[in-house]
């Protein structure tokens, strides 16, 4: 789907309806821009120390600085590529759980099935964030301890939508068919099955990279998170807190930036979807 | 119905208890050992040893795990293992905290989140239903800090309205302690109405396709009276479950508002415990927490069973 499609107006809606979705597009773009080339799109180095602390954005330094009197916008960039890429990865992982275990609990069936989902249904009925919180006070803040569990809450999810594609595509004709060509069950989930389910698959990923992001921003504004010297945008909103108290907007920053990107790829996997979710 | 009900609330004891044994099974990966832990290192190995049998620490795991839930049901929380008080007394004085706090927020956020959903799908396609797709579609992206630095920004630093934290403190009057209320609570409720007002909205618009509601249109009744008196009773099941959902996750966004105003709740209490990595206090906050989430979402399927003669029967 190109990005025009994506941008094309609901019917009967007036041109501006596209807006947003292009500028959802923009920010996602530029977010991911960031992240990767941040080494050359930063104006300065995220951790010199280049003027007084909680300057107000403009002279010099687009966003202003941070608590230390660094440049926020250099941090942003560089957070951008702590945040993004954690989010990819605990998404990548909890697919890479999820998919495999959701199709062979559907193929599988009987006491193998029965045990995983009854699992899961356990794991699901638990608050989130009280599960991080219990795993994160045992081993101490550990990022590995954090990306470990954020995946295997995502890959709740991803277990329970990959398992019902299974179930509802192994039903189907082609998969009798593939049967009968003496095809073994391996082979069908991974060509018949699964290419099936890409779809849904898909906009569940947009889903739960959501979910990932919020999350570590989360914990990381806790101080349970990303530990500094390292800076994702969460943890900068930690930082940069007091500000507010001398009538700065340091922490706005970060925090709109955390905003922005979950509003846009919500915008965009909606739309992608086949438009609004509650018509 | 009342087998159903039963078996719900049945699954919902098992989740609790399998709770509990999560919860025990992580106090016991934590390495180290509790007594020493506790007593510090100063502490002789006689009065470690001591602790350890006036605990019961010397027992065997199952044994360990009973006799936490014993003392759980008797109410006997535990020690504190970074400064030895009861949990009990710890919890106590920020039990009613989080409660005054979850109750205001939930009594501002179910209304809203009704009236928001049955106007927008009264004045389906006008710019309020617009309005209100846009609001709920922010919000339910949005962390609770970024509301929260917003109106502390505005509300707090810029008009100077209201404190930037909440501590309500012993001999405050009533109003005070409600200003010092407003910024979590307005927080609380900004992040929680969206799912309620989208489900109230599409609950309300699917049942406008009904033919009773046709029927109401032909006999010549205004739209607002066929909503609050002919569509409003048969949405009442989805929305009602909903609702409980939504108290389920105020309880849990607690967590964070709490920290942002260092209001002295169970949720501050919780994130401090695992900055301390006091895993015995953690323990109980968590059990609290999860138990009434667990609670709540069983009390929003027993609800949606009761509303609906159809689920009654299924499966």
């Amino acid at each position: 789907m190109s990005l025009h499609d994506l941008a094309a107006p609901p019917l009967g809606a007036p041109g501006l309806a596209r807006l947003p979705v292009l500028a959802a597009a923009a920010f996602c773009l530029a977010c991911l821009a960031a992240a990767v080339a941040a080494p050359l799109l930063a104006p300065h180095d995220p951790a010199d120390l280049v003027a007084l602390p909680w300057q107000p954005p403009g002279d010099g330094f687009l966003l202003g600085t941070d608590q230390l009197g660094r440049d926020m916008l250099s941090r942003i960039i560089w957070g951008a590529r702590v945040s993004i890429g954690l989010s990819a990865a605990i998404t990548a992982l909890a697919f890479a759980v999820g998919v495999p275990a959701g199709m062979a609990a559907a193929v599988l069936g009987g006491w193998a099935d029965q045990a995983m989902s009854r699992a899961v249904d356990l794991f699901m009925a638990l608050p989130p964030l009280i599960l991080a919180l219990l795993a994160l006070s045992v081993t101490g803040t550990s990022l590995v301890t954090l990306t470990l569990v954020a995946a295997f809450l995502a890959a709740l999810r991803v277990f329970r939508l990959s398992r019902a594609l299974g179930l509802d595509l192994a039903t189907r004709d082609f998969v009798d068919i593939a049967r009968l060509r003496g095809e073994g069950t391996l082979r069908i989930a991974a060509c018949e099955i699964l290419p099936n389910a890409a779809g849904p698959l898909i906009a569940e990923a947009g889903l739960r990279f959501v979910f990932a992001f919020l999350f570590v921003a989360s914990l990381s504004f806790l101080g349970l998170g990303v530990q500094p010297p390292m800076a994702d945008w969460g943890g900068m909103v930690r930082e940069n807190a007091g500000a507010l108290n001398y009538g700065g907007i340091a922490p706005l920053v970060p925090a709109a930036a955390i905003a922005l990107l979950a509003i846009s790829v919500n915008l965009l996997g909606d739309r992608a979807a086949g438009g609004r979710t509650s018509r | 119905m009342g087998r159903l009900i039963l078996r719900r609330g049945g699954t919902g004891g098992l989740l609790v208890l399998a709770s509990t044994l999560l919860l025990f099974l992580a106090g016991e990966m934590m390495p180290g050992d509790f007594a020493s832990k506790l007593l510090g290192a100063s502490a002789t190995p006689e009065t470690v040893e001591a602790l350890r049998l006036s605990r019961g620490l010397d027992a065997s795991p199952v044994a360990r795990y009973l006799g936490w839930l014993g003392g759980l049901l008797h109410g006997d929380l535990g020690l504190s293992l970074t400064n030895g008080r009861e949990i009990g007394a710890l919890i106590a004085s920020r039990l009613g905290n989080t409660l005054l706090l979850a109750g205001l927020a939930a009594a501002v956020a179910v209304p809203l989140a009704l009236a928001l959903g049955t106007l927008a799908a009264i004045f389906r396609d006008s710019w309020i239903d617009r309005a209100v797709l846009v609001l709920t579609m922010v919000t339910v992206a949005t962390p609770e800090f970024f509301f929260a630095y917003v109106a502390i920004a505005v509300l707090a630093v810029e008009l100077n309205w209201l404190p930037s934290i909440s501590i309500p403190r012993p001999g405050m009057s009533v109003w005070e302690v409600l200003q010092v209320l407003v910024l979590p609570v307005l927080t609380l409720v900004v992040t929680s109405t969206a799912h309620v007002a989208r489900m109230t909205r599409a609950s309300i618009v699917a049942a406008m396709d009904q033919d009773y509601v046709g029927t109401a249109m032909l006999k010549g009744l205004p739209p607002g009276r066929i909503v609050l008196r002919h569509i409003l009773p048969n949405v009442a099941a989805p929305v009602s479950a909903v609702v409980v959902m939504t108290l389920a996750d105020i309880v849990v966004g607690l967590i964070i508002v709490e920290t942002i105003f260092a209001y002295p709740g169970m949720g501050q209490l919780m994130v401090d415990s695992v900055a301390k990595r006091d895993i015995t206090v953690v323990q109980a906050c968590g059990l609290i927490f999860a138990a009434t989430y667990i609670f709540l979402n069983m009390a929003a399927d027993m609800l949606a069973i009761a509303f609906n003669p159809r689920l009654r029967t299924a499966r």
